[in-house]
């Protein structure tokens, strides 16, 4: 069925595929990756379409419909998918990645179901239970997506919804979903259909319930679980079909998944099932301290006097959270942080590995404002550089810059590793007002004395700083 | 009100409280400077660098003391050539900011106390997160610590560094730093990055991190009292504990060819850690730098400012390292007196107001318009976290790949179980699919490993779109042709995953695109040493 050109054809396409994720090991041969990858993509295709034409099952069938079906799916799925691509805004990165994934489990949902309706294959045990377990990994990724996109876009709310014996109610869905497996596979090849299909919306109903319970802040670590969710139902799918390709990407797919929530986890100090089944952000204690804590007074100050600190600064540190995602500041940013640089004042941004909403999503911002990559550090380069600099300038970020989480033990982000910009000489916090950072906890780098806040919209007060500035450079 | 600064009178004083640069910045706090002529010379700083930022420039110092209203200064004030003591003519009701050891300066704090001044004492900084940048004390150890090195090699007749020449092979210096405070520490580094191999030697357990962290071994000292005294500095022990200390000290001295010694205790004479005994056994031609000199030594032989050759070893007993590299010294005891002098100055009411609540206030006010107001009241218990500025420096930009967390253990038990279970059960197609599985991930785990955080976003559209190869099983299982339900699901999974291949694929493509390297950097520093007018 399989012939060997066809093997060597898919052995190639994995083999591109590891190169494309090798490739992207740093920003010179990124590209390379990226266009490796694609080339996989086609050749795995093109072979598939050939092997397809000749498989012995399609000789006798009548396939006229079937190609007319397979490039009517392909080109409006490219064309979409390109138009996609083109329009979406780089601060809605977050939800692009969401509704993509949702799109691979619900293929592997449908795969699965059509393999398991394909007239004439072969019955075994195996195979049963590998298009059970492709199905129900598939529809937990699509339904799950689905709420991390809403929630990414800000239509449902950051905040988790943590329903009553939420754990028990994940339990009953599990128990069902292995109930029904037994009833699945021991049923004949056509009635086993009814068991898939209610578990395939049971298996829905857990992905929906998980990610609701989850904080928006969390999001980070969410998405890219799913994104490994995603690589273990292509897996499945390749088990259910006896595919090695699929095995191999999906495996792929998986793993970085896998290795993306772990840094993501690692960098908030907490763990995966604390993240996942946690509820983080809403218990009463955290919520309650929040309002308490508040008693110092802070500093604020105009836009005209933070400009004035800019300029005689000799060196600057840009701290970019969500806040500045959000705000869409990323361009401002890059003006003022230019202007700064062609008075000789050094500018660097510092990014921690959770601000945003996506791994990485702050250095795609800012490389999408064009800020060259060489003065983006990651949290671990610039933490011993805060002392040394003049003025730190935090934009919509809050928890990442908080002395709590070294100091206070009682604080529930005690632990976590974080920017420590309280220790330059001044700090200027942009914010919308005095609300708390996601996490719930008041953050005591607002009333430290060398912290001057700047409130309003992280553009507008951008906007206004660069002008003040780019004012004075052109009076100089 | 007016700023003076004056030449120091001190014998080898060459450094001065305010270098041009930082004039600027005072003159920016709203006050005026006045620079007695010649202030700056011996730091290679000009008058005329000092007019062009501003500032008066008096002819002698007489007029600076009497126009003054804020005083700053290294040295504590002490008798002129002339026979007039420098306190007598500060003016009265003025503020004088220097170093000033009010323990050991009573009469002088008496003297001042009739003019009705207000004393700051650098030396009394306390230690706190909040006054590292007016420490004034860290910041001339630093510069101590690094001359330090500076001296032993000059005064040592062999290489730092290891060499295998031609002409024979060099063994490195093997150096020994005794006290890691902030002048060991410097010390420590400035020996390594002259390729010696160094060891510390502090009474104080949790410095051995910093030790370590700058590449040198720790010695260890086991005794049943800790060093670590009031303030994050040495305490003074017993004479056991002391025998004890002389005894290792003695035992390291003859396998070194270099000690360092910087041990001091705030406020009494230096430990005697080197005995006469421990000279006599370093090899001939070793070098003993002890910056303890000037509280009698760590060294039982040194001589104050002097150097002596004692048992063939030659004894460093300087005093005025940091005014060895006076330019450097009073760029920075110029930075931390400004920084005190900003934090004190209050630009609404135009005058120095002492806030006595205030730690830093209170710990270094000596005298407050005459009230005498030293020593503060204890300070609090000694913070036992390390110096950030000595920090071990974490260098990694990705966290190393977890090789023995639980995560790995999990996967390990997993994919075993999976495979056991897989060979007694499945048929030979399954274990060999398997076997596939496990590889590939193996191979992603360490591919993606590699992948720069920055990259984290690429990362993923692209491993979305590649996951878009369930299209392939799509496609695939159209083979049974024909419109039913069976293909028309096929078709709308391949819709699905070729969003998902496209999207994918061509979004990345965008945002790499947009990753771009600026324009080399290296003018900027160029830019920031120039004045702003």
């Amino acid at each position: 069925m399989v012939t060997s050109a066809q093997t060597l054809v898919y052995i190639l396409a994995g083999m591109l595929f590891i190169l494309s994720l090798r490739g992207l090991s740093n920003q010179e041969t990124a590209r390379r990756g990226n266009a490796m990858g694609a080339v996989g993509m086609a050749l795995a295709l093109l072979v598939t379409c050939v092997a397809l034409s000749r498989d012995t099952a399609s000789r006798t069938a009548d396939m006229s419909q079937a190609y007319m079906l397979l490039a009517g799916a392909i080109g409006v799925g490219a064309i979409v998918g390109a138009f996609l691509a083109a329009r979406v805004a780089m601060t809605s990165m977050p939800e692009l990645v969401a509704v993509l994934h949702s799109f691979v489990g619900a293929a592997a949902v449908l795969v699965g179901i059509a393999s398991y309706l394909e007239p004439g294959r072969d019955v075994t045990v195996v195979h049963e239970v590998e298009v059970f377990v492709g199905v129900f990994i598939g529809a937990v990724t699509f339904t799950g997506s689905i709420i991390a996109f809403f929630k990414l876009r800000g239509t449902l709310g950051g905040r988790p919804l943590l329903l009553p014996a939420r754990h028990f109610i994940n339990l009953l869905l599990v128990g069902a979903s292995l109930y029904l497996a037994i009833v699945f596979v021991s049923a004949a090849a056509p009635t086993g259909i009814t068991p898939l299909l209610v578990m395939t919306g049971i298996a829905a109903l857990l992905g929906v319930h998980l990610v609701m319970a989850i904080g928006g802040g969390d999001m980070p670590v969410v998405v890219s679980l799913l994104n490994s969710y995603s690589g273990w139902a292509a897996a499945a799918s390749g088990f259910m079909l006896g595919n090695d390709l699929l095995i191999i990407t999906g495996a792929l797919v998986g793993s970085s998944g896998a290795i993306l929530s772990y840094i993501m986890c690692k960098a908030m100090n907490r763990s995966i099932w604390n993240v996942v089944f946690g509820g983080f952000g809403a218990t009463p204690t955290s919520s309650g301290k929040a309002k308490d804590a508040p008693a110092g007074k802070v500093n604020e100050a105009t836009a005209e006097q933070v400009a004035q600190l800019l300029l005689a600064a000799r060196s600057v540190i840009i701290v970019p959270g969500y806040g500045m995602a959000v705000a869409q500041a990323q361009h401002p940013t890059k003006t003022l942080s230019e202007t700064l640089e062609s008075r000789g004042i050094q500018v660097r941004y510092a990014i921690h590995p959770v601000a945003g909403r996506l791994p990485g999503h702050m250095n795609v911002l800012l490389a999408e404002a064009n800020v060259s990559y060489d003065v983006v550090k990651e949290m671990e380069e610039i933490n011993d550089e805060f002392d040394k600099t003049d003025v730190v300038l935090i934009i919509g970020a809050n928890d990442i810059v908080n002395p709590s989480a070294l100091t206070d033990v009682t604080s529930p982000i005690y632990g976590m590793p974080v920017l420590e910009a309280w220790k330059a000489a001044r700090v200027v916090m942009l914010k919308r007002g005095m609300a708390a950072g996601y996490a719930g906890v008041d953050n005591a780098i607002c009333y430290n004395d060398n912290t001057l806040m700047l409130f309003g919209d992280a553009k507008q007060s951008i906007q206004k700083l660069a002008t003040r500035v780019q004012a004075e450079e052109k009076a100089a | 009100m007016k700023v003076g600064i004056l030449k120091e009178l001190a014998p080898n004083e060459k450094r001065v409280a305010a270098t041009p640069t930082l004039v600027n910045k005072i003159i920016k706090l709203g006050l005026e400077v006045i620079v007695e002529a010649g202030a700056g010379a011996s730091a290679q700083l000009l008058d005329g660098a000092y007019a062009e930022m501003s500032a008066t420039i008096a002819p002698d110092a007489a007029t600076v003391w009497a126009e003054a209203d804020v005083v700053l200064k290294v040295r504590a004030p002490m008798m002129r050539a002339d026979g007039k003591h420098e306190a007598d003519l500060i003016k009265e009701g003025a503020t004088l900011i220097s170093f000033f050891w009010p323990g050991q300066n009573k009469p002088l704090i008496e003297h001042l106390q009739s003019r009705k001044v207000t004393v700051l004492a650098m030396d009394a900084m306390p230690r706190i997160s909040r006054a590292q940048k007016m420490d004034a004390l860290s910041a001339m150890a630093n510069v101590v610590g690094y001359r330090a090195v500076i001296e032993a090699a000059t005064h040592f007749g062999r290489f730092f560094p290891g060499q295998v020449t031609a002409a024979g092979r060099v063994k490195p210096a093997q150096v020994m730093i005794i006290g890691a405070g902030v002048a060991g520490l410097a010390a420590i580094a400035a020996a390594k990055s002259l390729g010696a191999v160094v060891r510390a030697f502090d009474t104080r357990p949790a410095v051995r991190e910093q030790v370590q962290s700058l590449g040198a071994s720790f010695l260890e000292f086991k005794f049943e009292e800790s060093g670590e005294g009031e303030g994050g500095y040495a305490k003074q022990m017993s004479d056991a504990y002391l025998a004890a200390e002389q005894a290792l000290i003695a035992e390291n001295a003859k396998e070194v060819d270099i000690i360092i010694s910087t041990a001091v205790i705030p406020g009494a004479d230096a430990p005697k850690l080197i005995t006469s005994g421990a000279v006599v056994s370093m090899r001939p031609g070793s070098v003993i730098i002890d910056l303890a000199a000037e509280q009698g030594g760590n060294c039982a032989l040194t001589e104050r400012d002097k150097v002596v050759e004692r048992f063939g070893t030659k004894i460093v007993g300087y005093t005025d390292l940091a005014s060895r590299m006076a330019d450097q010294a009073s760029e920075l005891y110029a930075t931390v007196v400004y920084n005190l002098l900003e934090d004190v100055y209050d630009t609404e009411k135009k005058d120095v107001v002492i806030d006595r609540g205030d730690e830093v206030h209170r710990g270094v006010v000596v005298l407050d318009k005459g009230e005498l107001l030293w020593p503060p009241p204890r300070p609090k218990p000694p913070s036992h976290a390390p110096r950030p500025e000595k920090k071990p420096q974490v260098i990694a930009v990705a966290p190393p790949p977890p090789t023995s967390s639980a995560l790995t253990t999990v996967i390990l038990v997993v994919a075993v179980s999976l495979i056991a279970a897989a060979g007694l059960f499945a048929e030979g197609e399954f274990l060999q699919h398997l076997t596939v599985f496990l590889l590939a991930c193996v191979v992603g785990w360490h591919v993606v490993w590699n992948v720069s955080p920055a990259l984290h976003t690429p990362l993923m559209s692209v491993t979305n779109a590649i996951s878009g190869i369930i299209l392939v099983g799509g496609v695939l299982l159209l083979r049974v042709g024909g419109l039913q339900i069976a293909t028309i699901l096929a078709a709308f999974a391949i819709l699905l995953a070729m969003i998902n291949v496209a999207g994918g694929f061509l979004v990345t493509s965008r945002m790499l695109k947009m990753f771009r390297r600026g324009p080399a950097k290296d003018t900027v520093h160029a830019h920031a040493h120039g004045g702003r007018k």
